[in-house]
Order: structure tokens, then sequence, then C-alpha cells
């Protein structure tokens, strides 16, 4: 935020043509450096703003970092009460809610993303990406009263059912369906990362040129062969950067996670049972925590999370510019 | 689809293609039918629900105590508002002037440098920018508060509200710019008076869009502006707001709370629903008639 370093940066030496009265000259540069300085100055308090996220989050996990080291990562002990903390139920329900919601998402995403790109004429295109897009705008936690009321009712006496039935052997299927658990949070998650993931790959598949696609339709083929070779191909590395996305978008989804998952730390295989995930936990401890290592923990949980996030960002925007980037444009996501 | 062909050559190898090609075609749009299920089941759900519940007093009283009926959520809705409010405060002048200085400085390192992090600031779940806020505000003024609140969400809009106003800016064509330039105006009147001026209708819409995001988030009120049962206007006190209100009543194991939730689902997804859908279609249609 230190402005009065960039006054110095235009060179003053030149001097002025002679047709240009020359007292204009000085108080123009000075108002344009004064002008630049500020608005880099408040653009700079961005940089400022995620340093002191990471040193502040980095800080304030410190008791805990130090009392419980890489024991943190993988113990399943969370107990307030002993003063005892290990965050791997947390890291599983985070992990496995999030591949859920992708094995749901991605799929269905790529095939929203070809049909509006490569199918569907400008207007239907335009009023169903909207829509998709609307899915996007409804708030987490109105997503978590739905699928309290709707959603998981529907699992219990539906799909679950049927499952435990047919499939009951699996050690993905045993155990009570009460609807809530660890698979409408999946569910949930998936609804809420498609319009993630289905517009970053519809950006990314209008980035295909469309020589591309005009020479595989020459040599005969269908349109969904065109789509598969010249377009899913060509777009490979931005696929995979939407999807990474949408991971990190999974990860850090609090409200309708929170209120679907059944919020029990145990780490079980069955997608029926009760998990928890490192949001969930924050949002259901953090107001309430007591003792200054205890909400440290919780802390350095809000920490793990920062830092995979960031990360599957950083990797994902950079898969989705070499996509579209390639043709100059800026992706917007 | 496909090129019309001799029927001789329509052998099995081709016709499997073809049949492929209709599959895979029904395929994707069978994708977009699914992902609308969810979309209708949601409003219909909120309609239905929402509008048993809702009525007058929904808006003017404070919510009564468990067991005794009616009451509403006046206080979480103008909790809602402030904190909104305070956030624009907080977070727009960061979110615009940066913005003019991504659009206009495009190429410097630090410009590169800001809209990088902007990137991925963007991606920081919202659970975790109030854990933060809890450390930066809330522990040093020991007490849960809106303005709290305000600066968490003023976090969150930051980076939205800067890539938008960047976008937009440059969408003003730059024989703008060189006519201003030409006649002698500075850069920074130039970049205010003219380049600004034209992106002005977008960039409200970007903000618009900014304001709906946050007007829903719940998770980083949780612990900063913690939620509050009675009325409370004043910034160091906690704050109700009307997402943190239908998630507690939501989880609430008591009948009437649910309906109290419904009745305020339906509130709060208007509100954003109409924001986003004005805004959308006005910045659709800016960038439509520019490019």
């Amino acid at each position: 935020m230190q402005e009065p370093a960039r006054l110095t940066d235009p060179a003053p030496e030149s001097a002025p043509p002679t047709s240009v009265p020359a007292w204009t000259r000085p108080r123009r540069r000075v108002g344009d450096a004064v002008f630049k300085g500020l608005v880099g100055g408040f653009a700079l308090a961005v940089v400022v703003l995620g340093l002191a996220m990471a040193w502040e989050l980095l800080q304030a996990s410190m008791p805990s970092i130090r009392a419980f080291g890489w024991k943190f990562l993988w113990t399943s002990t969370w107990d307030p009460v002993q003063e005892v903390y290990g965050a791997l139920p947390f890291i599983y329900g985070t992990l496995v809610s999030s591949l859920l919601a992708l094995l749901i998402a991605v799929p269905l995403a790529l095939g929203i993303a070809s049909f509006l790109s490569e199918l569907a004429g400008g207007t239907l295109s335009r009023i169903l990406g909207f829509l998709v897009e609307l899915l996007a705008a409804v708030p987490s936690v109105i997503y978590g009263l739905w699928g309290i009321f709707v959603l998981a009712p529907l699992l219990r006496e539906g799909p679950q059912a049927w499952l435990a039935q047919h499939l009951g052997f699996l050690p993905f299927f045993k155990g009570p369906h009460y609807g809530v658990g660890m698979m409408a949070a999946g569910l949930i998650l998936a609804i809420m990362i498609l319009p993630t993931i289905s517009a970053i790959c519809l950006e990314v598949f209008r980035a295909v040129p469309r020589a591309q696609r005009e020479a595989a339709l020459a040599l005969g083929a269908t349109r969904w062969e065109t789509t598969r070779m010249a377009v899913f191909s060509y777009a490979r590395s931005g696929i995979l950067g939407a999807v990474i996305l949408g991971l990190g978008r999974a990860l850090g989804e609090t409200m309708a996670v929170t209120m679907l998952i059944g919020n029990r730390p145990e780490v079980s295989a069955s997608l029926f049972a009760p998990g928890y995930t490192m949001a969930s936990v924050l949002a259901n401890e953090f107001a309430e925590a007591s003792g200054d290592l205890y909400i440290s923990a919780l802390i350095e949980v809000g920490l793990v999370l920062f830092g995979l996030t960031i990360l599957l960002n950083i990797v994902a925007r950079w898969l989705v510019w070499r996509t579209v980037g390639r043709f100059g444009g800026t992706p917007a996501a | 689809m496909g090129a019309r062909e001799p029927a001789a050559r329509s052998d099995a190898r081709h016709l499997r293609r073809r049949a492929l090609n209709v599959v895979m075609t029904a395929v994707s749009f069978l994708c977009v039918l699914l992902a609308l299920i969810p979309l209708v089941s949601v409003f219909a759900y909120i309609l239905g629900q929402g509008a048993q519940a809702i009525n007058l007093d929904f808006f003017l009283h404070l919510p009564k105590p468990v067991g005794e009926a009616g009451g509403g959520m006046a206080n979480a809705i103008v909790g809602t508002l402030e904190l909104v409010a305070l956030a624009c405060l907080v977070g727009l002048p960061f979110g615009i002037l940066g913005g003019i200085f991504l659009a206009e400085y495009a190429d410097s390192p630090l410009a590169r440098t800001v809209r990088f992090t902007a990137d991925v600031l963007s991606g920081v779940p919202s659970i975790v920018v109030g854990v933060f806020v809890f450390a930066m505000v809330v522990r040093p003024m020991k007490s849960f508060s809106a303005i709290a609140g305000g600066v968490a969400l003023a976090i969150l809009m930051i980076p939205t509200v800067m890539r938008t106003t960047e976008e937009l800016m440059r969408l003003v064509p730059g024989s703008l710019r060189e006519a201003a330039l030409a006649l002698g105006v500075p850069k920074w009147r130039t970049i205010l008076l003219v380049v600004l001026q034209n992106a002005r209708g977008g960039i409200v819409m970007g903000i618009m869009l900014a304001i709906a995001r946050i007007a829903g988030e719940t998770a980083p009120l949780l612990f900063t502006a913690l939620g509050n049962r009675f009325w409370s206007v004043t910034l160091h006190e906690p704050i109700a707001s009307l997402p943190v209100q239908i998630f507690t009543y939501a989880i609430s194991p008591y009948e009437d709370w649910h309906r109290q939730a419904w009745a305020g689902a339906l509130v709060l997804v208007f509100m954003v629903l109409v924001l986003n859908v004005i805004a959308r279609t006005a910045i659709r249609a800016r960038a439509g008639s520019a490019r």
C-alpha cells in the first residue's frame, strides 16, 4: 500500500517540445503519477491481503502445529476434553465427498458443455447455458435446506434402499441408511460444482479453432467423432483445469455439506455413513470453541484447506490458461 | 448432421458410426436435462413451501421463542442489508480502483501479480476467509461483530469486482482513449472521464453480481457476525443475517422454525436471483455489442 514510492516512476528529464506550452507538462505528469500510484496501491492491497491471510493462518495455528506436528494430519482422535486433535476424519471426509462429487459432475458437465458448444444453436445454447449458470447463483445454505427436506428423504426411500437390498454386500453400501451422509453430501456437491465445471469447459471448447472441426468433418467424421477427436483431445488440458477448479470448489463448500453429511468424525468405507469435512467442522465448532489449543487446531484445519485450495487453483488456472490463452484471450473464471 | 452419402456406402460400420452419433447427441442433451432437474426442484420447493409460510409478520417482526407461533425475520433482513452495505463500503474502492489499474496498466509485473493473486483468492473457500477475519478482527476486538462480518464479505467480493471492472474497461475501444489523449487530456482524466464513464453501466452490473453472491454467503458469517435474535444495528455487536438464520432454523428440530426457514429462503433467493438475472443479461448484452 505504499503509493508514494511509485511517484518517482516517470523519467522527468526530456525537454518538452516547443509546440506544447511548457507549463502543462510537469503538472500532467504529476497527475498521472499520483493516479497510477493510487490505483496501483489499491491493486497491491490484494497481494498484501493474500500474503496476510497465509501469514495469519500460519501464525494462529502455530500452537497446534507445535503440539501435534505432522501427526495432526493422520490421527483421528478429535477430543476437546483431552485436548488431543487429529484431523484425519475431516480430511478423509472432505476428499471422499469431493471425489464423489467429481465422479458425478464431470461426465455431466462434459455432456452439457459439448451440447452447448457443438450441437445447440445460438439462442438455445444461450438459454440453457443461462439456466445452468443459475444453479451457481443459488446460495449454498438454500441447497442445504433443500437437501435436508427433499434430497435426503428421497435418497433414503429410493436409491439407498435399493442399493442396500441389492448391493448391500459391498463395503460402500453397508450399514443403516439415513439419507443424510456421505452420499447425500457428494450429490449436493455435484449439483453445486456442475455449473463451474461446465462453464469453464464451454469456454475451453469455444477456444478450439473452427478449422480443427472443419478438418475432421471434411474427412467424413460424424458430429460425435468430431467432438471427440477435434474438440476433446484439443481441449484436454483445459478440461483437466476445469475439473481441478471444480474440485477446489467442492473441497471448500461448507453450508450444504454441513447440513447433509451428518457431522460425525469417523472414517467409514460406507457411503451411507455420516462423515465430516474440514469446512463443516469449522462451521460447527469454531464459534463455540474455547481454549487456545482447540481454536488453534481448528485454525490449522483452515490452514490445510487454504493451502490445498490455493495449490489446486494455481495448477488449474495454469492448465485452463494454456488452452484458452493460446489465442490471446484472458480466461475469465 | 454429417455429409449426405450414397446409400451403397452405408455398410454396417457406417451405420454403427451414425448410430453412435445419434446416441451421443441424445446423451449430451440428457445431461442438460439432468442438470435442470435440481434447479426446477429447488425453485418449486422454495416457491411452494415459502409461499405458504410467508406473510407480513415475517417482514415486520422479530423471531419468537420456540413454541410461540408467528414472528418473523425482520432483524435478519435488515442485518443482511447492513452487512452487504458494509462490505461494499470496504470492498468496492479496492475492487474498482484495483480493476482500473489492471485494465489500464495491464502489462506491468505488478498487474500480472495482482491479477494472479485475485484469481487465486477467488478460489479460497469462504469459510477460510471467515477464519482469517476471526483471527484478524474478532480476536483483537474480543467480540463477534457486524464489522467483522462486513470485512469478511468484502474480502470475498474484492477479487470478483476487480476482475469484472478490468474486463469491462477493456471492452471500451482504444480509439476513444486515443481521441481523448490526442486532445491533450491527461491520462488519468482520460481513464476516469472517458474509459470509466463508458464502462460504468457494465461495472455497476458486475457489482450487483458480486452483491448477489455475498448476500447468500453463510459460512464466513458464522463466527464473524455470529447472529443475533434481537435488533442490532450497531457495528460492534453480533448481528443477525438472513442466511445464518435460515441455517439455524433449518437444522433445528422445530416444525415452526422449518416453515420460517422456507420463508427466509424464498426472500433470499428472490433477492439474489433478481440481482443475478438483471446483471447477467445486462452484462451479456453489453459485452455482445462491444465485440
